[in-house]
């Protein structure tokens, strides 16, 4: 099977006070998550990104359609803990996932809950510390981390569940720019060595030049989905979509406008510069 | 600032009291507590002194330390000797218009001060050589037979230590909310009792907001990781008895005796 | 220019006499001036939030001085308060000091804190809101009914609301979305303009503060590492990144690009201004 993921008709709708009308945060969204990917889902805030996020472990079950996670139904209470393990998750604010007063104590939660044993955790925990490049920290109190020491923290108490996905809910958002390259590194470094998938939920439009596929949400749908050179430089649709695209597209969709002949894929720094060059002779 | 409160410090450390089993030194606090309640005289309390220095000594805790640590409580320490002091009955030594000094209540006074002294120095003792994890994994395993009697002991041990590990989260954000009100003009210090209680109220709310919505998040993320309660969890660190361990309990188990047969005696 | 701020060799040492002993802020000397839009910034730990924190008094300097048009802020200790309605500091994630019943209430709570007549604080709840991007009929709502960015502009409301000369923002756009943030930082142009005030815009985002400040100050390493207007700040740009800080995007291709042997000026910090610094060069290569 090559997909991790797969979610069929899936419709859900926060449960809703008397007298108020039904609204859709998610509206029939069909995905397949292909295993080993790279996907970066963007949307504005309440364009039910983060409700499909909660989806991908049974945090959320559907009100309508399906959600499977390699082939194991989400809504079947049997399978929640594998489930769970399968599909890791990685929230948004720091401080309120890490439970254990000690680095190592906390990245060993998991593999706990799970009743490893002892020696195992033990060699789970330090390669989980050693691939997120935490190590020196293992007996550090987590409160005295920096947020994207933190992060990446978190990350490792999910690796140390050997999951096959892992999913982080803007992950990034309340990171500065060096906390966020650092959970980037580390989560890119994961997808390519240990082939873990990776679902990078995030409205940082930068974060999704390097993924294999870009998905944006809006009102409980898929607007668009494709790798990031056919979804990043539709700079009007993204308007649309309460996004902006990366500066670099923004500055090639203007010299385009300008008469000038440039593509408008060229979506990292050198690209664009190599193409403004070209662009200049022509 | 707020954050320079801390709550049962801990000094990191590697002597041999900091090695002990956390559960023979909870154990053995319990028995240097019952042999300092048992003392009568000065043969006992110097012996039970003799070991509380000798534990200082090996702990390398500095003596300094542990005497900042009475502080808090130095009005009860003088509360408690001024009342043995006058209200003891016995030979009176002096007297002035209700206060009477008699030779026994100088010696109850004294013994009083010297228990409660101890009392503290010896329950710091602990909690500046064992982390708060190590504490709470110790009172786990030791209130584990009551987990058969379906006592949620587990779910109590997970309770502290996430408490533990919340305390300096929600110090430094009550800090940063007492900074935004201040910034918008809040006065913590001047005015009444009751203006000052109202004034409260703009640090209290977003605290407590904040608080609810970290244990919200926080209980969905030990989901997340497959956190099922108790039932079939394993540990990363397993606690098993040394040789040491033995060698602290028999030692305890020795002044108690001491103290008990000294009692007999009245020494 | 007027000055409004003066910091003169201001240190700030945290836990004095403890082996924790840091210094966060080490002789550090700025000046703000009257009614411009100022941007500070620095990477986390380079001293900023103590750094602002200093200018309205929340925090007390080691050494040195704060001026206030002139006057040292710490002259009469017991008139601190007075300092902060002047110089109004609205602190990261401000949406989580929020704790009235309703949105009004709690823009007014600093109005009142300035013991102000009641026509007054309505006058100012109204045009504060109206600054922040409140709607009107949000006003009577609880705040915790409301989204996250509505929440944000609550809070900024109510720091506006004291009508302070100087307006502090601590990474006022920090977590909301691309449009979330365009919008709120179109208000706080708006405002500065409107009011004439001083704004002062600290971020860590180098965009951010490229597309709306006129001058820059980074911060590094405890002190002032750099100062001037955008242009200025951005022509150096590898001293930015050895501080630590990154230059916008639209530099970065300048860069790139005369690193290929484009002749462009490398301190393009919009992507408006590199579109017409790139105007030139194809014309003259290839008329059409």
């Amino acid at each position: 099977m090559s997909n991790i993921i797969e979610t069929k008709g899936l419709t859900f709708s926060y449960p809703q006070e008397e007298g108020e009308a039904v609204t859709l945060a998610l509206n029939g969204v069909e995905l397949s998550i292909e295993r080993g990917s790279f996907v970066v889902i963007l949307g504005h805030n309440g364009s039910g990104k983060s409700t499909l996020a909660k989806h991908f472990n049974a945090v959320l079950l559907p009100t309508g359609g399906q959600v499977l996670v390699e082939g194991l139904d989400t809504a079947d209470e049997a399978l929640l803990l594998e489930i769970r393990r399968r599909v890791g998750m990685v929230f948004q604010n720091p401080d309120n996932q890490i439970v254990a007063n000690v680095v190592e104590e906390d990245v060993a939660f998991g593999p706990e809950n799970l009743g490893v044993p002892t020696e195992e955790i033990r060699a789970r925990v330090d390669a989980a510390l050693r691939s997120v490049g935490m190590e020196p920290f293992t007996l550090h109190a987590p409160h005295m981390l920096s947020g994207g020491q933190k992060q990446r923290i978190a990350i490792a108490g999910v690796l140390a569940m050997e999951p096959g996905c892992i999913v982080l809910d803007e992950a990034t958002a309340m990171l500065d720019p060096s906390g966020r390259r650092e959970v980037l590194e580390a989560v890119e470094r994961m997808n390519r060595e240990k082939g873990i998938t990776i679902l990078l939920i995030t409205h940082h439009m930068d974060e999704a030049v390097n993924a294999s596929r870009v998905i944006v949400m809006d009102h409980g749908q898929v607007a668009l989905d494709g790798p990031p050179k056919a979804v990043l430089p539709q700079v009007d649709r993204l308007r649309e979509l309460g996004l902006t695209a990366p500066a670099t597209v923004e500055l090639l969709s203007r010299l385009r406008r300008d008469g000038w002949q440039v593509p408008l894929d060229a979506l990292s720094v050198e690209d664009c510069a190599a193409a403004i060059l070209a662009g200049l002779a022509k | 600032m707020l954050k320079d409160i801390t709550l049962g410090q801990f000094f990191p450390g590697n002597t041999v009291i900091h090695r002990l089993d956390p559960r023979t030194k909870l154990l053995a606090v319990v028995f240097y507590i019952a042999a300092l309640f048992t003392a009568k005289w000065f043969v006992s309390y110097g012996l039970v002194l003799a070991f509380l220095l000798l534990c200082i000594h090996l702990s390398q805790v500095p003596f300094k330390s542990l005497v900042k640590g009475l502080r808090p409580v130095l009005f009860i320490l003088a509360f408690t000797a001024i009342l043995n002091l006058f209200y003891t009955p016995g030979r009176t030594l002096w007297h002035w218009w209700i206060f009477t000094v008699t030779i026994e209540g100088i010696f109850t006074a004294f013994f009083m001060l010297l228990r409660i002294t101890m009392l503290i120095m010896g329950t710091f003792l602990l909690t500046y050589t064992t982390s708060p994890i190590a504490l709470t994994d110790g009172l786990e395993s030791l209130l584990g037979p009551l987990k058969k009697l379906h006592a949620p002991v587990h779910e109590l041990s997970m309770m502290m230590s996430i408490a533990l590990r919340f305390i300096p989260t929600l110090i430094e954000e009550t800090d940063k909310i007492m900074s935004a009100q201040k910034a918008r003009g809040a006065d913590f210090e001047s005015g009444s009792l009751i203006q000052k209680a109202k004034a409260l109220i703009p640090i209290l709310v977003p605290l407590f907001i904040s608080a609810f919505r970290r244990a919200d998040e926080l209980a969905t993320a030990m989901e997340c990781r497959c956190y099922h309660g108790g039932d079939g969890r394993t540990k990363l660190h397993v606690l098993r008895y040394q040789g040491r361990d033995y060698g602290a309990s028999a030692a305890l188990a020795a002044l108690l005796a001491a103290v008990i047969v000294l009692r007999q005696f009245g020494l | 220019m007027e000055p409004i701020i003066k910091v003169e060799h201001l240190t700030h040492t945290y836990g004095e006499g403890t082996p924790f002993c840091r210094s966060a802020v080490k002789d550090v000397d700025l000046t703000i001036y009257k009614g411009e839009f100022l941007g500070i910034i620095g990477h986390t730990g380079s001293g900023k939030s103590t750094l602002i924190q200093h200018l309205n008094g929340l925090l007390r300097p080691t050494a040195g001085t704060v001026r206030l048009a002139g006057e040292d802020i710490w002259a009469d200790p017991k008139a601190i308060r007075k300092v902060r309605f002047r110089v109004g500091l609205v602190f990261q994630y401000p949406e989580y000091q929020l704790f009235e019943e309703t949105v009004y209430k709690d823009i007014a709570f600093g109005p009142r804190n300035m013991a102000l007549s009641e026509e007054e604080i309505d006058r100012r709840v109204r045009q504060a809101a109206a600054f922040a991007g409140v709607r009107e009929e949000l006003l009577e709502k609880s705040p915790f009914e409301l989204s996250g960015g509505q929440k944000r502009r609550v809070a900024i409301a109510g720091v506006i609301a004291m009508e302070p000369e100087v307006l502090i923002l601590d990474e006022p756009s920090a977590g909301l979305d691309p449009a979330g943030r365009e919008s709120l930082l179109r208000n706080i142009r708006q405002y500065h303009r409107a009011s004439g005030n001083t704004v002062v815009l600290v971020s860590h985002s180098m965009d951010e503060i490229a597309e709306n400040v006129d001058r820059i100050i980074v911060l590094a390493d405890a002190g002032v590492a750099m100062e001037g207007t955008p242009h200025e700040v951005f022509s150096r740009a590898e001293k930015l990144e050895a501080a630590g800080l990154s230059v916008p995007q639209v530099t970065k291709v300048a860069m790139a690009l005369r690193r290929l042997g484009v002749d462009i000026d490398p301190a393009v910090y919009t992507v408006g201004d590199l579109e017409l610094a790139l105007q030139p060069l194809r014309r003259r290569d290839a008329p059409c």
